[in-house]
């Protein structure tokens, strides 16, 4: 998440206040009473029209966070039924994001928009530049007429006063894969045969009006049985709080956490498998090879893109085996995958081994409802050390050195490129690389489907920049990772 | 004036403050105006105990000399030195 925003933090209050309610012995009524406490009767009205919009809102987003699609609601089912059916169900279900359509604001559609700055010259640039004949002028302005627009911008190009804009609707225009778009209610849908489920909409909507569907009371109710429940933590966390790694870990074993692992030290394994991947395949002549640990790049090349599917590894991902390592050291535990990725949830509710997900913006409201204080734990000690490279598997640029270095003693010809942020542009160009029809600029390709790595992914608490920096400087103090043979016990996918 | 002690500004960096918007003060530093600077001194505490006290709604707080302020932002924490100052 870039910054905290209003919906960001009002999003943070209604999981506190989820949490609370569970833990207490009257989570329908909490539940039930969300929107009436969280905007009582005269209080201000901070961000909509009126007190009922904003309580609808609030009402939709607690859906999402009670794990339920707010696509499937009829707007009478009282939050507290959705608390009991949380309580009742014995898995999440199968997708992860669902749009808050009270919050939508039905933005005006993508288009090129003259505004008031047109000066009406005489040249008239935006009239001649314009191949489909959309721009004419009226009342000495210009207009463009929607019918003939095609998007191209060459208008916005040359006019001289900058004075035409592209209105872009911000989860249409942040979806690489158009797969967000506005249905004839006037609000935004998500096709899931085509979702990647990389988050790009949930971080940059403003209306917050995408959201995930959280698992944070399944995960409560675990926490709660008896079995051991274990925390998977993912490299980017590193990065989340003002303390380090090692007190985030306490603070989760003081909320019920039995055990911590470092998500890094299955990135140590994925990058060993991956290097060993890679000089095969350069043995036997392939072009290129992508890595396989974003979730969303998986999907993009499940859903829309079968011909990468070749050139894709075959390692499993981190989070993968950190999960085979958490089950075989604790049989029967329940794992808990905790990261800032949407799309891991998706990936989580496909690998046998992952039994839930929590992001870390869960995980920070699990803290304060908690009142765990992470500046008073103790520094955690992971069992198993993680290695500098796999540490740095959370930021652009990690996962292709870790390869590296894992593979030192193989491949002399290594030339990575990072694909760093998915967008249509890319998705193109990969596209004619798997196709053989454009030249591929490296051998190994890093695809990170969010700009900047994972560290901005939409589950964050920190901000990219800051995270970044203490996700390197942790990495700094990690031993390097051995270039020795990859772990073969553990099973791929 | 000279010798006038210099306000102390706290910004919370405790677990509740920072996970319920916080890291939005980061900037704080540079948003202090050029003559306010001399008069102020920033610095980051963890929990100031005011999580528990006034809920964690309330949080970020920040303390501006004896003073806690809920729900800062830089705008409020400016605000709050601009009635001090003036
Ligand atoms: S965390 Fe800020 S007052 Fe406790």
């Amino acid at each position: 998440m870039p910054t905290e925003t209003n919906t960001v933090l009002l999003r943070r209050e209604v999981i506190v206040r989820l949490i609370k309610g569970f833990l207490s012995d009257s989570f329908r009524k909490r539940a039930d009473d969300l929107p009436f406490d969280m905007r009582p009767k005269y209080a201000e009205v901070p961000f909509r029209c009126c007190i009922h919009k904003e309580r609808a809102i609030l009402r939709e987003r607690a859906i999402a966070v009670l794990g339920a699609s707010v696509e499937q609601d009829d707007d009478k089912t009282p939050l507290g039924e959705y608390a009991q059916k949380s309580l009742d169900r014995k898995a999440p279900d199968q997708t992860v994001l669902t749009v808050v359509e009270t919050a939508c604001q039905g933005c005006t559609p993508n288009r090129i928009y003259v505004t008031d700055l047109c000066q009406g010259c005489v040249a008239r640039p935006c009239t001649s530049a314009c191949a489909f004949g959309a721009v004419s002028i009226k009342n000495g302005r210009s207009v463009i007429d929607g019918s003939k627009c095609k998007g191209c911008t060459k208008c916005m190009q040359v006019c001289p006063y900058g004075a035409i804009v592209k209105i872009k609707v911000p989860c249409e225009d942040a979806c690489p894969v158009g797969a967000i778009a506005k249905n004839e209610k006037g609000h935004a849908q998500i096709d899931f045969s085509r979702c990647l489920s990389c988050g790009a909409c949930v971080a940059r909507c403003p209306f917050g009006a995408v959201a995930e569907k959280s698992q944070i009371i399944d995960i409560l109710k675990a926490l709660q049985s008896d079995k051991k429940v274990v925390a998977l933590l993912a490299p980017a966390a590193a990065g989340q709080m003002p303390v380090g790694l090692g007190r985030i870990a306490s603070g989760l074993i003081k909320a019920g956490f039995d055990a911590v692992l470092e998500v890094a030290q299955g990135a140590d394994i994925t990058a060993k498998t991956e290097a060993k991947d890679f000089q095969e395949r350069m043995e036997r002549g392939d072009s290129f090879m992508t890595t396989s640990c974003c979730a969303a790049y998986r999907e993009l090349v499940k859903k829309s893109v079968p011909e990468l599917r070749p050139y894709v590894s075959d390692t499993a991902t981190p989070m993968h085996y950190t999960a085979q390592l958490a089950k075989r050291k604790y049989p029967d535990c329940v794992t808990v995958f905790v990261g800032p990725c949407v799309a891991k949830r998706m990936e989580g509710l496909q690998d046998g081994y992952i039994d839930y997900v929590m992001n870390f913006e869960e995980m920070g409201a699990l803290f304060v409802a908690l009142s765990i204080e992470l500046s008073a734990c103790e520094e955690y000690v992971f069992e198993t050390p993680s290695s500098k490279q796999g540490r740095n598997f959370a930021v652009t640029g990690g996962v292709a050195e870790s390869i590296r270095v894992a593979g030192s003693t193989g491949v002399s010809d290594f030339r990575p490129v990072c694909v760093d942020g998915l967008n249509a542009k890319v998705i193109r160009e990969m596209t004619l690389w798997a196709k053989k029809k454009a030249t591929v600029p490296g051998n190994i390709i890093e695809v990170m489907a969010c700009t900047g790595g994972c560290v901005s992914g939409a589950g964050c608490l920190n901000n990219q920049k800051a995270a970044a920096k203490k996700v390197t400087a942790y990495a700094e103090q990690g031993a390097e990772l051995t270039p020795d043979p990859a772990n073969g016990e553990l099973e791929k996918k | 004036m000279e010798s006038q002690e210099k306000i102390k500004i706290r910004v919370c960096q405790g677990t509740t403050c920072f996970v319920m918007g916080a890291s939005r003060l980061e900037g704080l530093e540079t948003q202090i105006p050029p003559q306010w600077r001399q008069k102020v001194e920033i610095s980051a505490q963890p929990c100031l105990g005011m999580c528990q006290k006034a809920g964690f709604m309330k949080a970020p707080f920040v303390r501006i000399g004896d003073e806690i302020i809920g729900s800062a932002t830089v705008d409020s924490v400016l605000e709050k030195l601009s009635g001090i100052f003036k």
